[in-house]
């Protein structure tokens, strides 16, 4: 088991400056030492890696080649002059992305930022992201094997007005394929920025997308952080992201999941500075036999910070989502105040989900709340739109939208709002219900 | 217009309705008051399909159909309307795109063209005056952080919009002020034709110096147990129930 990523790495003898080549072997060597987890550790105990273990994944190959730019239309927000880095089979596709050079925001491929910013690399590439916990062995994978991703860099004072986004794409040639992707955000001190992470598949291939995405907000800064999880509804996706946040910084996340048969999402932020605060909101939707696993962790190392995490997960068919979320608040964290909800809509008898906070506060003036709901459509509200003539079918699709909308509101920037409010309507209804 | 003969319902074990035969032509309003806990509000459910009430026994016939074998969006399609004494909140769907999801779906059950977003914000607004409704609610989610006056005449602006032929006002004057319930009064005598009829479901005689009714009726554990004319009403008010239940007398 795993055996393959061992080899490959043997084989592939990655590029790059020596300290990378130093961590990449530590990463690798750490994951022969502890392989995959099992449903014995925690963290993985409503998810069980093994059908991502057990698969025979290759490097995933070159895209086909036919894909153009027309054929992004349906998965862009905004405006089409929007920035953005595609990536297509794991690789970076300049064809398809848009990188004019706007003051103070730096967006590239990471093969050209280890050319081009030898420096902002090493200070701060796997910097972020555990490798050593025998639960994050899938981020000792990516760091060990990771060849191509995107690195964005925002400026000290820079307002960056339009978001930045980076697509992966994969399409007919990904079939039985693994890739590896590395995100790196770094937002520089007073700055602010809104990056979109989005994975899409093309149809109905089969592939795993292991990606690590690491932020690192400076002073004062906001990162706005929208992810989106669309993959083929064969795929496997698992994804970490782990920031560091700095004194009076705000990380803003949205994680959106659709996609995939198994996909679990890790985000991980820690408050390393005083008087800053995350807000980590998500929105899973499955089906059929679909699994989406969601694990935040927030570490509140300071005082003064807050968090706020809301996540919404509505089950269709037989799927199952989970949802932990983890708040540590050190003994100096005084006045943490944090809050987390995770409500949950099911619209099937076969649905299920696990979900579980867990805050671990050892400091004692805090202010921490977390409540979680389990329920199904509401039969008041229900009856109440059948009475004014709305057909049940109809009533249900736009009580399970209005459900999703709560969540999808909070998103403050307003063309990703829409899109993602569309996505979801897509889903339930046919027409937008604001109108 | 609708014709209830004999009505039984309960919920579980226990029975609310004990027999109700009641008879209400088109044009025609009638007024149902009775204490709390009679059974008021489960006649005015069972009638819009709530399908937490089982009708036991008996028969409710509207305009020649059997009304308890549809289902409650056929009933409103039908013509038939529920302003419910609590109206129920919403959150994350706009008063107006439920109003005209409802709207449309009723003129589709007529045979009637629906209207698009523009037409359909004429017709409203026009409404929106018959009940002193600001256009910015329209915004807002169904009834959520509305204040309780402001539900009511939510209720009103759904009635004025859906043009019902049947209409049931359960205690929509409960809570009201003196100004919202002229308005909502008003509202409804200018709803008022020669082919649909109310059914007002209040507390108060108070309301139906606004809305003058055709008949009253007073529901008492179940039960109607008298029935009459206006004065009824006032007769009520001055003496209170207790005397009705002395001496009841078959309602029709
Ligand atoms: N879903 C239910 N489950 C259990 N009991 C119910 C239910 N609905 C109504 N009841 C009972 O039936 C009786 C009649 O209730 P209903 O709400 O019809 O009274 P009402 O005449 O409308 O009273 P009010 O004037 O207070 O509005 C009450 O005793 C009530 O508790
Ligand atoms: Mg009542």
């Amino acid at each position: 088991m795993g055996t393959a990523y061992a080899q490959q790495f043997a084989a592939q003898r990655p590029e790059g400056p020596a300290w990378l080549t130093a961590i990449r072997e530590r990463a690798i060597a750490r994951f022969r030492e502890v392989g995959y987890p099992t449903t014995r550790n925690e963290e993985w105990h409503f998810t069980s890696p093994a059908p991502i273990a057990e698969a025979d994944f290759v490097p995933m190959r070159a895209a086909t080649g036919t894909l153009s730019v027309e054929d992004l239309g349906p998965l862009l927000f905004g405006e089409p002059d929007w920035p953005r880095l595609v990536f297509v089979n794991g690789r970076f596709a300049p064809s398809l992305s848009r990188v004019d050079a706007r003051d103070g925001v730096k967006a590239m491929s990471l093969a050209v930022a280890l050319r081009e910013e030898p420096s902002l690399l090493e200070y701060h590439l796997t910097r972020r992201a555990d490798i050593v916990d025998p639960a994050q062995v899938f981020t000792a994978i990516n760091t060990a094997l990771m060849q191509d991703g995107a690195v964005v860099q925002v400026g000290r004072g820079i307002d960056a007005a339009t978001p930045i986004h980076l697509l992966f794409l994969s399409d007919a040639a990904a079939e039985d394929g693994v890739c590896h992707p590395r995100i790196l955000l770094v937002a520089e001190p007073g700055s602010r920025a809104t990056v979109i992470e989005q994975h899409a598949g093309a149809g109905g291939e089969r592939y795993f997308t292991n990606v690590v995405t690491e932020a690192w907000i400076g002073e004062g800064a906001t990162l706005h952080h929208l992810r989106l999880q669309r993959e083929s509804a064969r795929a496997f996706h698992v994804g970490t992201t782990a920031v560091h946040q700095e004194q009076d910084s705000h990380f803003v996340s949205f994680s959106f999941a659709t996609g995939a048969a198994l996909s679990r999402i890790n985000i991980h932020t820690g408050l390393h500075g005083r008087g800053g605060g995350a807000t980590l909101n998500g929105l899973y939707m499955l089906d059929g036999e679909q699994h989406c696993d969601h694990q935040t962790r927030i570490v509140h190392a300071q005082p003064d910070c807050y968090s706020r995490e809301v996540y919404k997960g509505i089950l269709d068919g037989a799927s199952h989502g989970v949802f932990n979320g983890k708040v540590y608040v050190h003994p100096e964290a005084q006045k943490t105040d944090g809050k987390q909800t995770n409500n949950t809509l099911l619209l099937s008898e076969r649905a299920r989900i696990d979900t579980k906070p867990q805050l671990e506060i050892f400091a004692d003036d805090v202010k921490c709340t977390h409540g979680a709901t389990v329920g199904r459509i509401d039969e008041t509200a229900l009856f109440y739109m059948k009475s004014r003539g709305i057909p049940d079918r109809e009533a249900r699709k736009l009580l399970t939208y209005a459900f999703a909308a709560e969540v999808l509101e909070t998103i403050p920037v307003d063309a990703l709002r829409d899109g993602l409010e569309r996505l979801t309507l897509e889903r339930f209804t046919g027409t937008p219900p604001r109108a | 217009m609708i014709h209830i003969s004999e009505l039984h319902a309960s919920v579980g074990e226990k029975e609310i309705l004990k027999g109700i035969s009641l008879e209400i032509a088109a044009g025609e309003i009638h007024a149902i008051m009775g204490p709390n806990g009679s059974g008021k509000s489960t006649l005015a459910q069972v009638l819009a399909g709530h399908p937490g009430y089982e009708v036991t026994a008996g028969t409710v016939t509207y305009n020649g159909q059997d009304l308890l074998a549809m289902d409650p969006e056929e009933r409103a399609q039908a013509g038939v309307f529920l302003a419910f004494q609590y109206p129920v909140e919403i959150p994350g769907v706009s008063n107006a795109y439920f109003l005209r999801s409802a709207y449309n779906e009723i003129r589709k059950a007529r045979g009637e063209a629906e209207a698009d977003p523009l037409e359909f914000l004429d017709i409203v607004s026009e409404r929106l005056k018959l009940v002193d409704l600001d256009e910015a609610m329209l915004n807002r989610s169904v009834n959520a952080g509305f204040s309780g006056g402001e539900k009511k005449r939510n209720e009103i602006l759904q009635l004025a919009v859906l043009d019902p032929r049947f209409a049931i006002l359960d205690e929509t004057d409960s809570g009201l002020d003196i100004d919202a319930l002229r308005i909502v009064a008003d509202g409804v005598n200018r709803l008022r034709r020669k082919d649909n009829a109310f059914l007002v479901v209040t507390h108060y005689q108070r309301l139906l110096n606004y809305i003058v009714p055709d008949r009253v009726h007073v529901l008492v554990d179940g039960r109607i147990a008298r029935s009459g004319g206006k004065e009824l009403a006032l007769e009520l008010e001055e003496r209170g129930y207790d005397w009705v239940t002395a001496e009841p007398v078959a309602g029709v």
